[in-house]
């Protein structure tokens, strides 16, 4: 049994752990106590750090004000089909990657994760001159293709690992049984993998709908920008309109911090399996 | 708060079992396994690597948007364009006090967080999951965040400070360029200190019990106990964590876009983000040749650090 705290030593802890905490939560609660502050308030001395009395009106005025309708729409529509691609892909991927043995797998293991080294936008101008050859340029569907190509790399060093806990002879028994190798992938393999594949999916989600530079780049007109893209805008203003901008971000930060905390267990487990080998 | 054997399970995974068998095999297994693969393949190769080698050449080609009518090669020209940029250097500057002065206070909280969680205690799944939230947000939401709250005028910041009287007058954070760099990087310590809890902690909780139970009897203070087992236990996916993050934190501008788009006066441009700007100027064989330099510098920088740790690894 390994000592235990002195009694100073673990009031010292609980203070600090607090401090962290209240120190992480507050720019969240200070962005959501603005969004819903009276426009007129928002801007008023002495800052108030629980309003009196709370109102919709920022959020109204961001969806009448612009397109954040047609932003949300986009992001939701780009990220889910660009995640549920991503996801699939990575799978038959990874389960390659995780049970056979081939003379290019180091190859492209490493070329995988190479790409998590460089950052995606470090070829921001030929991926652009690439999509206008392709005219998938201001085009949700290219954004898409982008999106999954950026995806797949660290979806299937996740799902990888997740495979290696899944014994082989599971799928083996299945393909005895006169299942193909496909449908004893998805029939077999894919029910007891269930919460990893969910959060490689929610992984691939959160970064799709994250991504700023990329659809920066691609989506030039309005009724096909993403969140991100329509935010860069809003900040480029001299004025910036604190009241939507805020209720803007907390619209964009909810959804990705809902499906954050169903699968963060799996994330971490995902993530760490690989980097923490002692 | 009691800590008995019973309510602390000790959760380590068990040894990874070789459950693959990596098989052998021939003709329509190999056909079949090749068509597994070629998607991931096929989009990675096309959306990733194709543009990138075209990058790589576009760095050493006259390649800008506004005029494509000299497209020719010019050798190290760019490259020797930005050596010669003062704004360029700038950012070269920029960008290694933004790494710099974010890993350290990062990685020293980061610590001290994971090792104070270390322990159960009664709510710290509840803990973790709270304090795991900036991973869901992008740096980019996170600089719009704290754009807002080290704003000059209504920023909460200013207002907290001359509260508690550690200012007098507001600090005009994100237009004077003495504290805009400040600024940007108090946002991302905060936005980083998560990760490198989570990755230490993961690592702390796959050190053996009986390594503290030894020290423990055989009289070894905290600090002793810090140093001696719990560090050099857990060295190499520290020095792997730090390494990470050098490269993903000189490689992420997005947080300086949302906070102060590079400003004011490019003061807290760092050179990826640089990078970008000159990207949509539409001088893409600049921007390329930077981004050339930006790998070839990590890349140089991952293999002398990997080498540097590698032998006290064999000491031990």
């Amino acid at each position: 049994m390994i000592r235990d705290y002195s009694t100073g030593g673990r009031i010292a802890r609980f203070i600090g752990l607090g401090l962290c905490l209240l120190i992480t939560i507050f720019p969240l609660y200070w962005i959501l106590v603005t969004s819903f502050k009276d426009p007129g308030t928002i801007f008023a001395y002495p800052l108030k750090y629980w309003p009196s009395d709370w109102s919709l009106a920022n959020y109204r005025g961001l969806f009448e004000q612009s397109n954040f309708a047609v932003f949300l729409g986009n992001s939701l529509i780009v990220s889910l089909v660009a995640a549920a691609f991503a996801t699939v892909i990575s799978l038959l991927a990874a389960y390659v990657l995780a049970r056979f043995e081939f003379a290019s797998k180091g190859a492209v293991m490493g070329a995988f994760l190479v790409t998590q080294m460089i950052p995606g936008f470090i070829a921001l101008g030929s991926l652009y001159i690439l999509m206008t050859r392709l005219y998938l340029v201001d085009n949700r569907w290219g954004l898409v293709l982008v999106y999954v190509a950026v995806s797949i790399p660290l979806c299937t060093v996740m799902l990888r690992g997740f495979f290696e806990n899944v014994p082989a002879s599971l799928e083996e028994a299945a393909m005895v049984d006169g299942c193909s190798r496909l449908s004893a992938l998805f029939r077999v393999l894919v029910p007891v993998m269930t919460p990893g594949i969910a959060a490689s999916f929610i992984f691939n989600f959160v970064n799709c709908w994250n991504e700023l530079f990329l659809s920066v780049t691609l989506m030039n007109s309005d009724s096909n920008k993403t969140i991100p893209a329509a935010l860069n805008g809003f900040i480029s203003s001299y004025n910036i309109d604190w009241g939507s901008m805020s209720a803007a971000a907390v619209l964009s930060i909810i959804p990705t911090m809902v499906l954050f905390a169903f699968a963060s267990r799996y994330i971490v487990e995902g993530l760490t399996a690989g980097a923490v080998k002692e | 708060m009691a800590l008995t054997e019973t309510d602390r399970p000790v959760r380590q995974t068990p040894p990874r079992r070789p459950v693959t068998r990596r098989r052998q095999f021939t003709g329509r297994t190999a056909l079949t396994l090749f068509l597994f693969m070629l998607p991931a393949i096929a989009f990675v190769g096309m959306f990733t690597y194709y543009p990138l080698a075209n990058g790589i050449s576009m760095a050493f080609r006259n390649y800008n948007l506004n005029d494509l009518s000299d497209t020719s090669w010019v050798g190290l020209k760019n490259f020797s364009t930005l050596l010669h940029d003062e704004m360029f250097r700038g950012t070269v500057k920029n960008s290694l006090i933004w790494v710099a002065g974010s890993l350290i206070p990062q990685f020293l909280i980061g610590f001290t967080m994971a090792l104070w969680l270390r322990r159960k205690f009664r709510f710290r799944g509840a803990y973790q999951a709270l304090v795991f939230f900036p991973w869901a947000v992008s740096g980019f939401l996170i600089g719009i965040l704290f754009r807002w709250m080290f704003n000059g005028e209504f920023g909460v910041v200013n207002d907290l400070l001359m509260k508690t009287h550690l200012i007098s007058t507001p600090v005009p954070w994100l237009a004077d360029a003495k504290y805009a760099m400040v600024a940007v990087i108090v946002a991302n310590v905060w936005y980083g200190v998560t990760f490198f809890a989570i990755m230490i902690l993961a690592a702390l909780q796959s050190v053996p019990e009986e390594l503290y139970e030894a020290s423990a009897i055989d009289g070894a203070g905290k600090v002793r106990t810090l140093f001696s087992i719990t560090i050099p236990s857990i060295r190499t996916t520290l020095a792997l964590t730090v390494l990470l993050r050098v490269i993903w934190i000189f490689n992420s501008p997005e947080l300086i876009f949302g906070m102060t788009g590079g400003g004011p006066a490019n003061e807290t441009h760092i050179v990826t983000s640089y990078m970008i700007q000159v990207t949509q100027e539409g001088d893409y064989g600049r921007a390329s040749a930077m981004g050339v330099m930006v790998v070839f510098v990590l890349m140089l920088f991952a293999i002398f650090y990997l080498l540097s740790i590698r032998p006290r690894k064999a000491m031990r």
